[in-house]
């Protein structure tokens, strides 16, 4: 278990992160969300204790990160920001200088290494130096070595960053798989990969947490939650009405019309579902709906509701 | 015990990191030719007839004052520069634990560039009949010696992120600690300082402690001199560290 309480960070002239509270248990994946700048590097370097807090604290397991740093370490797997590994070392003089760090001893580091190596397909490049790996292998390598120890704790800083679709399948299914006993914390500027791996997500914006729900929870909260499109076989002016008559119906916009179709876009009025009530009306009416697409809310819509600051608000407004 | 079993990981993996790259060809080399020439060629080694390594271990101040800062500026630097302090720093070592690994690697490093200068030892005996007593010291006195430069180059490369700043505080650094008791310099400083303060200052340079042991006098003071400067080196490199904000 992962208990963050009240974490923050000043740098000279500079307050990142502003108090950020949390808890995670085994079985959950946490993505950990913000734009650019919002602290979320600053929060993982604090829980892995790179970091001292400028105040509260981070427990690992019942460790106290300041107080007792190597037993709260032994217990997490942590992938730093950018993938940093030894250069000059080969891929499997690497793994076997973290293994060996962790006190594995000698007939255990050798199962481990190779066991990991084979988990993030890294056999072709094992005896080559990190230094001339591509960043996707690169990547890989620094993930390898957070997993080898199989901790119950692991701490990833972009973990899908630079590798190809296959592999961030790959290490996706690693990452649900690894998540059903183990405490997992990522960070991530894909949103897809949010809805698909992870259990929770914090949204942290200039080192404040503003949203800590499931995904499916959080993108209830889009404005397009619950909307439908539909395209109907009547006059536009007619159906909208109709629609917009139903006691659930917050608004109607029409999207395109002629040849006595159009196509609408239906709002609920309070993020009910509606699609019943909407097809049940042109039912009654006779009216033949050719195509209905019910829309479920893009995280996306609800990052950007969240962590716009007004400067780039107003910027991308202008843009468009 | 588990404490050993990191410190031994970090120096593992920093000994070879030096023989995976040239640095250590090139430092061993140019140890080699570079005390060979001042030993031969400044020393007069032959003419001098005298089967003793004093001219021998007499440049090995001036050496060292370049080249231990060029084989420990990459030991904090590099992992500064490169991020993987945050790999390192975040394993469950403690920061007294890696820096212990990084400076014994590269102390074995350095004894090992001393330890192939046995050739002059091998010459003395044959031009002579040499007192192995003075020739064992005069290595003790060298290789502690090199240890005092190495824990200073390793403060300084915990400093900055930057090898060629790390390199020339070590050297700057270095050539203070030598200078302090350098002779032509301190009896220059004597003419208009008080003695007790020349003597102090003295007394705090590698060099006079390094002429004792080099010459015999196995002097409990200068042993545990060179031991207070590498403690302290040392402690002040974790303070150093401690006081990183990260990036
Ligand atoms: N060592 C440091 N000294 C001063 N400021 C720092 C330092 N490290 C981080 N910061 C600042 O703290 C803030 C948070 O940085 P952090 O790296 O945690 O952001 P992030 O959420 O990880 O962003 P990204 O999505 O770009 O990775 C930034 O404004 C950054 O400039
Ligand atoms: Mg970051």
């Amino acid at each position: 278990m992962v208990i963050v309480d009240n974490l923050s960070k000043r740098f000279p002239g500079h307050h990142a992160v502003r108090g950020v509270s949390f808890k995670v248990e085994p079985g959950e994946v946490l993505g950990f969300l913000g734009p650019n700048g919002a602290g979320k590097t600053t929060t993982m370097r604090m829980i892995t204790g790179f970091l001292p807090p400028s105040g509260g604290r981070a427990l690992v397991c019942g460790h106290d990160v300041a107080t007792d740093p190597v037993a709260a370490r032994r217990e997490i797997g942590y992938l730093p920001e950018n993938a940093p590994a030894y250069g000059e070392m080969t891929v499997e003089g690497f793994l076997r200088f973290t293994a060996e760090v962790r006190g594995l001893g000698r007939a255990e580091r050798k199962r481990k290494v190779d066991e990991v190596i084979a988990r993030c397909f890294l056999e072709s490049v094992r005896r080559q130096t990190v230094e001339t790996l591509s960043k996707g292998f690169r990547q890989r390598t620094c993930f390898a070595q957070a997993i080898l120890h199989d901790p119950p704790v692991l701490i990833l800083d972009e973990p899908t960053e630079g590798l190809d679709p296959n592999q961030k399948a790959v290490v996706r299914g690693m990452i649900r798989s690894m998540g059903q006993d183990k405490v997992i914390i990522l960070s991530t500027h894909v949103l897809e990969e949010v809805e698909a791996i992870c259990s929770r997500a914090i949204i942290i914006s200039t080192g404040e947490i503003v949203a800590d729900d499931t995904p499916e929870a959080l993108r209830r909260q889009s404005h397009t939650w619950q909307q439908i499109r539909l395209h109907v076989a009547a006059p536009a002016g007619k159906a909208a009405a109709r629609f917009r008559a139903l006691p659930k119906v917050g608004g109607v916009e029409t999207e395109a019309e002629g040849d006595g179709a159009c196509t609408l876009r239906i709002q609920p009025s309070d993020g009910q579902p509606i699609l019943q009530d909407v097809l049940q009306a042109a039912w009654a009416e006779g009216w033949d709906c050719r195509e209905v697409r019910v829309d479920y809310g893009r995280l996306d819509d609800v990052f950007r509701q969240l962590t716009q600051t007004e400067d780039v608000g107003e910027t991308a407004r202008k843009a468009s | 015990m588990s404490g050993w079993n990191g410190v031994r990981a970090v120096a593992k993996r920093e000994w070879s990191s030096y023989f995976n790259s040239p640095v250590a060809y090139v430092f061993i080399v140019i140890f080699l030719v570079l005390s060979g020439v001042f030993t031969f060629v400044f020393g007069n080694f032959y003419e001098a007839r005298q089967a003793n390594l004093d001219t021998f271990f007499l440049w090995h101040p001036w050496l060292y004052v370049v080249l231990v800062p060029a084989a420990a500026m990459r030991l904090w630097s590099e992992e500064r520069r490169s991020g993987t302090i945050e790999l390192l720093l975040t394993l469950p070592l403690t920061p007294a634990q890696a820096i212990l690994g990084k400076f014994l690697a590269a102390w074995a490093f350095l004894l090992l560039a001393l330890a192939l200068t046995f050739p002059m030892v091998i010459t003395t005996y044959y031009l002579g009949d040499p007192d192995p007593g003075t020739i064992l010291t005069g290595y003790l006195a060298s290789g502690l010696l090199s240890g005092a430069y190495l824990a200073v180059g390793m403060l300084t490369s915990a400093l900055t992120r930057n090898q060629v700043i790390a390199f020339v505080l070590a050297v700057l650094a270095g050539l203070f600690l030598l200078l302090l008791g350098f002779a032509p310099l301190t009896h220059f400083v004597s003419r208009f300082a008080p003695m007790w303060l020349v003597d102090g200052l003295a007394a705090l340079s590698f060099l006079a402690h390094f002429q004792n042991l080099q010459r015999g006098v196995i002097d409990l003071a200068d042993l545990a001199y060179f031991a207070g400067v590498m403690g302290f080196a040392l402690v002040a490199t974790h303070a150093a560290l401690a006081t990183r904000t990260g990036k």
